[in-house]
């Protein structure tokens, strides 16, 4: 069985302690999407705000996170709200596949090429959440409410 | 040392093969499983594989149609379990013993039956906020046809029902459920005067027996119950098999739930004759080993005493109580009852700010499993405030080693995640 250090990396407990960009933002001009772990509870809200950049790309302004659960999908959206902060919509779709990649989940229509070129930085610490199986959930939770969050409606 | 009072815990857990193996541990030395969460599902004892094993090795075969002696033999095994079941819970008749896939069909088969046949839209139904969601959904989705209210028994601070205002919640209700026994706060509910008071009312009672029957000893007509469900997996027993038990008279009235061979005596091309109890609510073959086990469950119970089940649990609840407050402190709180004696032996917790499923991991590291999560009883947990907590429940196997073993292990889970 892997040790409790394989999961909790200092980096994921620094991240469960001073959580980053805890709060809300105004919805609208801010999107909201809400996420469930129906096993476990728990559940988690994703605000992202976005504008439009120079080059006519789509980039995420402002993110807030709120809700409550467990170290690892705090740590996680945490981490992931400081990732994808100034980031443009395609640049986080494949930061979210690269991750899910790395916790051994089949992403649909992503190349691998493009996945090796994401560098995940210090959502890596999460690398040893996969052999944890229960906890995978846990950990992208918040890049799957992200995802709903700014996939338009209608 | 493992003599709590009435059970014999040592001789008791050698008879439980999956308690007795070594399985890996975290640094990689073999170690025992502490086996936590028997509110969720209990282990079995050598008995109950032996007797499932044996049914399918020397007595398989399909049961109620055969005329050979296999068949027979088959039948008997069923229905043998079926009386020894009937006289566990003090049932008047083992006609009045059907058999389900768990307490959950159970309560589904009163909500489509009973429910289906006598709720409209001015009728209401009663339930408590403590209730597991298999006796809170089934009546949402059927009040969303029919149209009836959905009331609420709410609860005091130490986890009880509050029946303050009981006979002005029964006004105009026609089915009380209530959980016997809470699976998250161990709450024992005074099951007889909510009856009493329902029957008053011109209310039937649906008790919730899932977390009573296995640990307190149980009788129908003294809870005053009309029906009540349980389910065999936490009984000691496999999975695949529950109870419902009802009043003879009162199943009588109420028309089949699922349709098929056996619970039928005729059938013709413009209807059929339903057959007699119980076989008019065990459509198709039912689980016969499953049935068979569930027998050889009760039989354990029955001889270890269920009095002595049930002092066993109180005193080693009372035991869990005072050792977990005094090794993991102030920090430490237990949902619920504060008297053990008014309570069964599920303690969920709340373990300073460290989350459950957190707290589960580093438990499970010393191979110690508990339940983290709702438990599935949502409207409770928005009740308690919380999201999801870690259950340690107890059952006839457990110890005051479990307990101390717990305990240490909590407070090193609240020291690894204190903010
Ligand atoms: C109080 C209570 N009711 C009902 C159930 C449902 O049991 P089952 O899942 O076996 O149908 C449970 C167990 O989860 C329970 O604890």
């Amino acid at each position: 069985m892997p040790g409790l250090d394989d999961l909790y990396r200092e980096i994921i407990l620094d991240h469960y302690r001073s959580p980053r960009n805890r709060g809300e933002l105004e919805t609208p001009p801010a999107a909201k999407a809400e996420g469930f772990n129906p096993l476990c509870g728990d559940e988690i809200v994703v605000y992202v705000a976005t504008e439009t950049n120079n080059d006519g790309d789509e980039v995420v302004s402002d993110i807030a996170i709120g809700g409550q659960g467990c170290s690892i999908s705090q740590a996680s959206a945490s981490m992931m709200s400081a990732a994808v902060k100034g980031k443009t919509l395609t640049e986080v779709a494949n930061l979210t596949s690269s991750l899910k990649s790395m916790m051994s989940i089949e992403v649909e229509g992503t190349d691998a090429a493009v996945d090796s070129d994401v560098s995940l930085g210090d959502l890596q610490a999460l690398s040893g959440v996969v052999k944890f199986p229960v906890r995978i959930k846990c950990a992208t939770l918040a890049w799957n409410t992200l995802a709903e969050a700014v996939t338009p409606t209608d | 040392m493992t003599v709590v009072a009435g059970l014999d815990v040592a001789t008791i857990k050698a008879d439980f093969p999956i308690l007795n193996q070594d399985r890996a541990g975290s640094d990689g030395k073999p170690s025992r499983l502490i086996y936590l969460d028997s509110a969720s599902s209990s282990q079995k004892p050598r008995q109950v594989i032996d007797a499932m094993s044996s049914y399918y090795e020397n007595s398989n075969a399909n049961v109620n149609r055969g005329a050979y002696s296999l068949a027979v033999e088959a039948t008997d095994l069923l229905e043998g379990a079926r009386q020894r079941i009937a006289s566990f819970i003090g049932a008047p008749s083992s006609n009045e013993i059907i058999f389900t896939k768990n307490a959950t069909e159970a309560m589904n088969l009163v909500a489509r039956s009973w429910g289906g046949t006598n709720l409209g839209p001015d009728d209401a139904v009663l339930i408590t906020e403590m209730e597991h969601h298999a006796n809170i959904v089934p009546w949402q989705i059927l009040a969303a046809e029919k149209g009836f209210a959905i009331r609420w028994i709410p609860l005091t601070e130490d986890g009880q029902l509050d029946l303050t205002d009981l006979d002005r919640l029964l006004d105009g209700v026609s089915l009380v459920g209530v959980s016997a026994m809470s699976n998250v706060l161990g709450t024992l509910n005074p099951v007889r005067r909510i009856a009493d008071a329902a029957h008053a009312a011109g209310a039937i009672v649906l008790v919730d027996a899932a977390q009573l029957v296995p640990h307190v000893p149980t009788n129908v007509v003294d809870l005053g119950a009309d029906l009540l469900a349980f389910t065999g997996h936490k009984l000691l027993g496999p999975t695949g098999v529950g109870v419902l038990w009802g009043r003879a008279e009162l199943l009588d009235s109420m028309p089949p739930f699922l349709g098929g061979g056996d619970m039928i005596l005729d059938v013709r091309k413009d209807g059929f004759t339903t057959n007699s109890l119980p076989h008019k609510f065990e459509a198709g073959t039912p689980p016969i080993a499953e049935i068979v086990g569930l027998g050889a469950a009760v039989d354990y119970l029955s001889n270890l005493g269920m009095d002595a089940v049930r002092a066993h649990e109180v005193s080693l609840t009372a035991y869990a109580m005072r050792t977990l407050r005094e090794v993991v402190g102030e920090d430490l709180v237990i949902h619920g009852p504060a008297e053990p004696a008014a309570r069964g032996g599920v303690l969920s917790m709340k373990v300073g700010a460290a989350h459950p499923h957190d707290v589960s991991q580093v438990l499970d590291q010393h191979g110690i499993a508990v339940r983290a999560g709702h438990h599935c009883a949502k409207p409770l947990m928005r009740v308690l405030g919380v999201n999801a907590t870690t259950r340690a429940s107890l059952y006839i196997y457990n110890d005051e080693a479990d307990v101390d073993q717990l305990a240490e292990a909590l407070v090193e889970a609240r020291d690894f995640f204190t903010l």
